[in-house]
């Protein structure tokens, strides 16, 4: 296939470029305008609560959601008139499995390939090295209503791949799977990423940000919060470590420490500080009389940020 | 792939995926993004579908012999003799080539709505399908081509039946198999389009609430006289009435201009329904 968008946008480094983009579902405002930028190589993360608006963006740039304003293109094309020619390069993992379960592993993947125009012969090797990608090779001619969880996931991000795609659009890939089988998966997709596919993820989970992404952005109430790499991020909206002293609930005000930390948040059980040294923190409470239960210090994560930005209610 | 005739004079441009030829001018009159020319690969999913559970199949083929059976043979003990296109004609003769329309219906009207609306209510795999280059108008001409081509194995099945018991008595005959599949393709596109207006499975009480008097009261089992005269005009508006006098002309031989009516009323139906079903699937599913 040899058509000039495809040599267009290989010189390009832009794969996705959002200006002002808005979505409404009637009244409902899901995304109220946003800029996002994606450049050929990376991995980028769309972090957010549940309801953010994660899911709506990437509907509307995997072109199966017409937008309802704003600028958008995608590989340098306009979604709303050149969908299916997008739709072609990218590779889409949905936020629920829908895969063929009136087929088996083997035939999901080659039915898959033929949707995208491959050939017979071209599907079959393609559905043998992705069902080898995603360790199914065991399991190819098995129904897929009785596989896992897990291995339904895998299948999911194998098929996506059929068409070789520039862009992978991955949506809570790993939702309600278990600590192994989200280990495996972000295995194979820091392969892709390693093998030069660009990919656009949404989570709320902030390991899962942290283990894949190079940039992201925070979404809150379909705008977006805040952006960067999760390095940038930790060290704008949140200080290096954090010092967590837990008491009995309800025993503690916060008071006695409130001026060793840059910020402190009180919760039910708990007092975090948020400080350039954690330790130092300890020592100078421990002076002050402060007797927790218990005492923890560690790094600032992307959850402190997520929080900061998002919700739970703040004691500054 | 590509096709050399498709690139002459109009500078268009050229859709990501190579349309097959045949497709062509289906590709300059449908919008981009709509269809990519590739319902065929619909067609291919389904079949390794029914490959895979071939039981379910060939139990269609066997409902309307029961009924042939059934019917035909036994009320035609008591039944003599009924009044035919061109004149008193063995009931067996006069119930049989409405069998046949009737289970064109009722195959392509099953497979159109049941399987539709599970696949694209519950198992969403039309919204795997629209994440490819695919369109909405891929999935309405690749499940309606489907329909028809197991509902035309029946009818060849049913054909053959009819043969083999002498129930077919013109040459004509031959042209009720395409008369089915037209018959089968009408009734599957406006199948489809209704299963996208279904809001549950209850809803399809109101499809058998449709298709059962259908067939039992248009002209299938006795003749249009039966009725007054403005129960008549009702009946000849039915679909399946139509389709009941084509098969019966096609068997008997009777066949006059008439037939020509009932094939441009099938013709606006599949047309009505395919228009009809690929519009709703696109603006359900494309949000």
């Amino acid at each position: 296939m040899s058509d000039p968008a495809a040599t267009v946008t290989s010189v390009t480094s832009t794969l996705v470029n959002a200006k002002g983009l808005t979505k409404h579902f009637g009244s409902f405002e899901a995304v109220r305008g946003i800029d996002v930028e994606v450049s050929r190589g990376e991995a980028f993360g769309f972090l957010g609560p549940n309801g953010a608006g994660k899911s709506s963006t990437m509907r509307m740039v995997s072109c199966v959601s017409p937008r309802t304003g704003g600028e958008l293109r995608v590989l340098g094309l306009d979604p709303d008139t050149d969908g299916p020619r997008i739709r072609a390069r990218i590779g889409v993992v949905p936020q629920q499995d829908n895969l063929d379960t009136e087929l088996t592993v083997r035939q999901n993947l080659q039915v898959y390939g033929r949707y995208f125009g491959l050939s017979r012969s071209a599907v079959r090797a393609k559905a043998t090295e992705l069902m080898e990608f995603a360790q199914l090779s065991d399991r190819a001619d098995a129904e897929v209503e009785p596989l896992s969880g897990g291995m339904k996931r895998r299948l999911t991000i194998a098929r996506s791949l059929v068409n070789d795609p520039d862009l992978l659009l991955l949506d809570e890939p790993t939702t309600g799977l278990d600590p192994q089988a989200r280990h495996l998966l972000w295995d194979r997709l820091f392969r892709l990423k390693q093998s030069g596919v660009t990919l656009i993820i949404t989570t709320h989970y902030m390991d899962e940000a942290e283990q894949l992404c190079d940039r992201l952005v925070v979404m809150d109430g379909g705008r977006i919060a805040a952006e960067g790499s999760p390095g940038e991020l930790i060290r704008r909206y949140s200080t290096k470590e954090v010092l967590e002293l837990r008491f009995p609930p309800g025993e503690q005000s916060g008071d006695e420490v409130r001026d060793l930390a840059e910020r402190i948040e009180v919760l039910p059980d708990r007092v975090l500080l948020y400080t350039s040294d954690g330790e130092a923190a300890l020592a100078a409470a421990h002076a002050r009389g402060v007797r927790p239960v218990s005492s923890l210090v560690r790094r600032s994560t992307l959850e402190d940020v997520f929080l900061r930005l998002t919700g739970r209610t703040l004691v500054d | 792939m590509t096709n050399e005739t498709s690139t002459t004079d109009v500078p268009a441009p050229s859709p990501s995926a190579a349309p097959r030829g045949r497709a062509g001018l289906l590709l300059r009159i449908v919008p981009p993004g709509l269809y990519a020319g590739r319902a065929h690969v619909l067609v291919e999913r389904s079949y390794l579908v029914s490959t895979r559970g071939w039981m379910s199949v060939l139990s269609g083929f066997f409902e309307p012999l029961f009924f042939l059976f059934s019917l035909g043979y036994g009320l035609g003990q008591l039944v003599t003799t009924v009044a035919g296109p061109g004149g008193p004609m063995p009931y067996a003769e006069f119930v049989a080539p409405a069998l046949l329309a009737a289970s064109a219906m009722n195959g392509a009207v099953f497979e159109a709505t049941f399987n539709l609306f599970f696949k694209f209510k519950y198992a969403k795999t039309y919204d795997a399908v629209l994440a490819t280059p695919l369109g909405p108008v891929d999935i309405a001409l690749g499940e309606a081509a489907w329909c028809l081509i197991r509902g035309g194995l029946y009818s060849a099945g049913f054909i053959v039946v009819m043969l083999g018991f002498g129930l077919v008595s013109s040459p004509w005959a031959l042209l009720a198999l395409p008369a089915c599949l037209l018959v089968a393709l009408a009734f599957a596109a406006v199948g489809m389009a209704a299963s996208t207006f279904m809001r549950s499975w209850q809803d399809f009480d109101l499809v058998q609430l449709a298709v059962m008097p259908l067939f039992l009261f248009s002209t299938t089992f006795y003749p249009l006289s039966v009725y007054p005269g403005w129960l008549q005009t009702v009946v000849q508006w039915t679909p399946l009435y139509h389709a009941i006098e084509l098969m019966r002309a096609l068997t008997t031989g009777y066949v006059g201009w008439g037939a020509l009516v009932n094939v441009a009323y099938f013709v606006v139906m599949a047309v009505v329904g395919v228009v009809v079903a690929a519009r709703r699937l696109g603006k359900l599913l494309l949000t």
